[in-house]
């Protein structure tokens, strides 16, 4: 069974099968659930154009863009994730952990509040700044430790800086009871209620990061081997390393403007992926693109059905099932004693 | 004074081979002297201190009270205008600041010392996160009254320092950092229940819940702010106590022995008892972000690298009623709970202890 899996081709269509079965669960399951028929039929008049506006099309057409925005994020946060631990060596290393989505809230919020923005398409180049701040200030604090950048040095870098965002952010929104009825929805990390036109404001940065990242395999396959040989190979892997560091933050920023912070699937998707492809960055970054979709569908139908009739956010699912998978993660590593 | 702590235990060996045990006794007597008058030294000032934020925290501000108006006043004159101030506003949330400092600095002291880090604060461990989780979801979910949350703090938080002990897979005393780690993701969490809870509520709940979480002394009424007192009153001189014989434990088990009783027992003593202070400081005034963290690497810089669950108590009572009189007036018009600026001043902190490797290094005791 591994031995098949490991086949890429094999891999990569048993994937795809499995996302393809994830979509259809996220239109099928829900408040209201639809027979396969009357799904295909709404989704037929819904993507053609010639809906009778009915409430079951009305269903639909928010299923269709939620599993959309899914896909495209879990595409992102989970490819963000896998550069991040492999730029900094890090088996801890997740948009959410290294600080990146608590800069590109912050940076939301004070749009919110001191701009005239309103539009994710505004907003998403906000969230890339502030995501590319708390990056460098994290990797920075824990590069100049005497140990240099360490997973635990990272990781508490990370955990400080969000701590102290939370702080600024509660100063502004306990002052603006309007932005905090906003904030509230969109801290959780959702992906329900987005309109799928969003993903046209954040598809420049979508793309450009997603095909640094993606192109960056044969690079980090060099890096893998140790910073002497980075060094030997010279300025251009530098060059690519901080290429793909800003891709890595671009598709977390992305991923914050269009959804909201959802930690720990970065985190978690390219473990998983590694124990089926083996340590070649190319194919981590490929099974990560998949099985990244995957998780967050799931995790999303599976909040639809835990509190009938309300509903859990994905961004709470994975926090509640992926900070267990971060224990096993530190209870495992050999780094930590 | 020429001998500091340091200097003392080192000058002793390069003495003792001119006169042997005389000397070097004298030395080292005179080195825990000048040891012990400096902490007597700081801890003096640091009341000092306390006293000049709480004057201040009290008296002045938007309207500003006379000394003999606060006799008039606490002693049962009504003046107008002033009364109000004074007895709704300013002296509650001086008290509670003072009381939840206290609580939390030496929370927050005891734990560093346990772990050997400075990391390992009850804030920075998830603690705090568990009483503030639990606290929240009664408040909001389920509609529990003042006690009822009391008790679910309780709970939260002993059910989070159990979780670490189990998880990280060793007592507080060993394998700090993969404590400190699983710490930070049992607090990820619960931030993301506490989320989930915050869109249970309608707005105005949302709101004052999360001024709540925030952590404000504004909220706090006079029977829950007595509560406080009483359980800080009981409370806080145990770990006092607890924390001595914390320091022989920390020596080595051999010494431990004669302290009569294992290692194991004087920690878990030091953990419920940081366990009940740090819940019902929690329950009070939500999760002031960073001084059980702060007070503890404040005080041990004050006594040059030394540990002082005192001292550390009352750095966390000078932090937190100095923090509340910033938030209050800093932006005009806006009340910003004390939370926000101890957050605001605690993450650089920690960050430096980061950048610095300050956090690897062992803490003597």
């Amino acid at each position: 069974m591994t031995g098949a899996l490991r086949r890429p081709v094999t891999a990569s269509l048993l994937g795809l099968a499995v996302l393809a079965a994830c979509a259809w669960l996220s239109l099928v399951v829900g408040s209201r659930g639809l027979a396969t028929g009357e799904v295909l039929g709404a989704a037929a008049a819904v993507l053609t154009g010639t809906g009778t506006g009915s409430a079951t099309e009305g269903i639909v057409q928010a299923r269709l863009d939620r599993t959309f925005i899914g896909v495209v994020v879990g595409v992102a946060v989970a490819l963000s994730g896998a550069a991040m631990q492999w730029l900094t060596r890090n088996p801890l290393a997740d948009p959410g952990i290294l600080g990146v989505n608590a800069g590109a809230s912050l940076a939301v919020v004070l749009g919110l509040q001191f701009t005239a923005l309103t539009s994710v398409g505004g907003y998403v180049w906000l969230a890339l700044l502030g995501g590319i701040v708390a990056a460098v200030v994290v990797y920075a604090v824990a590069s100049l430790g005497p140990s240099g950048p360490q997973p635990l040095t990272l990781a508490l870098a990370g955990a400080a800086l969000s701590a102290g965002v939370v702080s600024v952010i509660a100063g502004v929104l306990v002052s603006n009871r309007g932005a905090l009825d906003t904030f509230r929805f969109w801290q959780v990390g959702s992906i329900a209620g987005r309109p799928a036109d969003l993903v046209a404001g954040v598809a420049p940065l979508l793309v450009v990061s997603l095909a640094v990242v993606l192109l960056s395999g044969p690079v980090l396959n060099a890096t893998a081997l140790g910073d002497d040989l980075e060094r030997a190979l010279g300025q251009r892997v530098l060059l690519a390393r901080g290429a793909v560091a800003l891709g890595a933050v671009g598709l977390a920023a992305a991923a914050v403007a269009l959804a909201g912070p959802i930690g720990f699937v970065g985190l978690v998707v390219p473990h998983l992926v590694r124990l089926v492809t083996g340590p070649d960055h190319r194919r981590i970054l490929l099974g990560s693109a998949l099985v990244g979709p995957v998780l967050i569908l799931l995790t999303d139908t599976l909040g639809r059905v835990v509190t009938p009739p309300s509903e859990v956010q994905v961004g709470i699912m994975t926090a509640v099932l992926g900070a267990p998978a971060l224990i096993l993660l530190v209870r495992r590593s050999a780094v930590l004693r | 004074m020429t001998i500091h702590t340091h200097t003392g235990t080192v000058a002793a060996p390069q003495l003792a081979p001119a006169a042997p045990s005389a000397v070097a006794v004298a030395v080292l007597r005179q080195a825990g002297r000048a040891r012990r008058r400096r902490t007597a030294y700081v801890i003096g000032t640091l009341g000092l201190a306390w006293l000049a934020a709480f004057v201040v925290r009290v008296l002045l501000g938007d309207y500003t009270i006379t000394v003999p108006d606060f006799w008039r006043i606490v002693t049962g004159t009504e003046i107008p205008g002033a009364s109000f101030i004074l007895m709704e506003s300013t002296l509650p949330r001086a008290v509670v600041g003072t009381l939840a400092g206290l609580a939390l600095g030496a929370s927050g002291a005891t734990f560093q010392t346990m772990a050997r880090n400075p990391l390992a604060s009850p804030d920075v461990l998830g603690i705090t996160m568990g009483a503030s989780a639990a606290a929240v979801f009664t408040l909001v979910v389920l509609g529990g009254s003042s006690g009822a949350v009391t008790v679910a703090a309780l709970l939260g938080a002993g059910a989070v320092a159990l979780a670490l002990v189990t998880l990280s897979g060793t007592g507080p005393g060993g394998a700090p950092y993969r404590m400190i780690l699983v710490g930070v993701a049992l607090a990820a969490m619960l931030a993301s229940v506490v989320h989930w809870v915050l869109l249970q509520a309608d707005v105005y709940l949302a709101h004052e819940a999360m001024v709540w979480l925030t952590g404000t002394l504004s909220s706090a009424t006079w029977p829950e702010i007595w509560r406080l007192g009483v359980v800080v009153a009981f409370t806080l001189p145990a770990l006092l106590l607890v924390a001595r014989q914390l320091q022989v434990v920390e020596l080595g088990d051999d010494l431990a022995q004669g302290l009569g009783e294992p290692p194991a027992h004087v920690r878990t003593r030091a953990v419920a008892l940081v366990v009940v202070l740090t819940a019902v400081t929690t329950s009070v005034c939500g999760p002031i972000a960073f001084v059980a963290f702060l007070a503890g690497q404040i005080a041990r810089q004050l006594l040059g690298g030394r540990s002082s669950v005192a001292a550390a108590a009352l750095v966390g009572a000078v932090v937190v009623v100095a923090a509340d009189h910033v938030a209050a007036y800093a932006v005009p018009d806006v009340n910003l709970p004390v939370g926000v600026v101890t957050g605001v001043l605690g993450a650089p902190v920690l960050l430096w202890l980061l950048a610095a490797g300050r956090t690897t290094r062992q803490e003597s005791s």
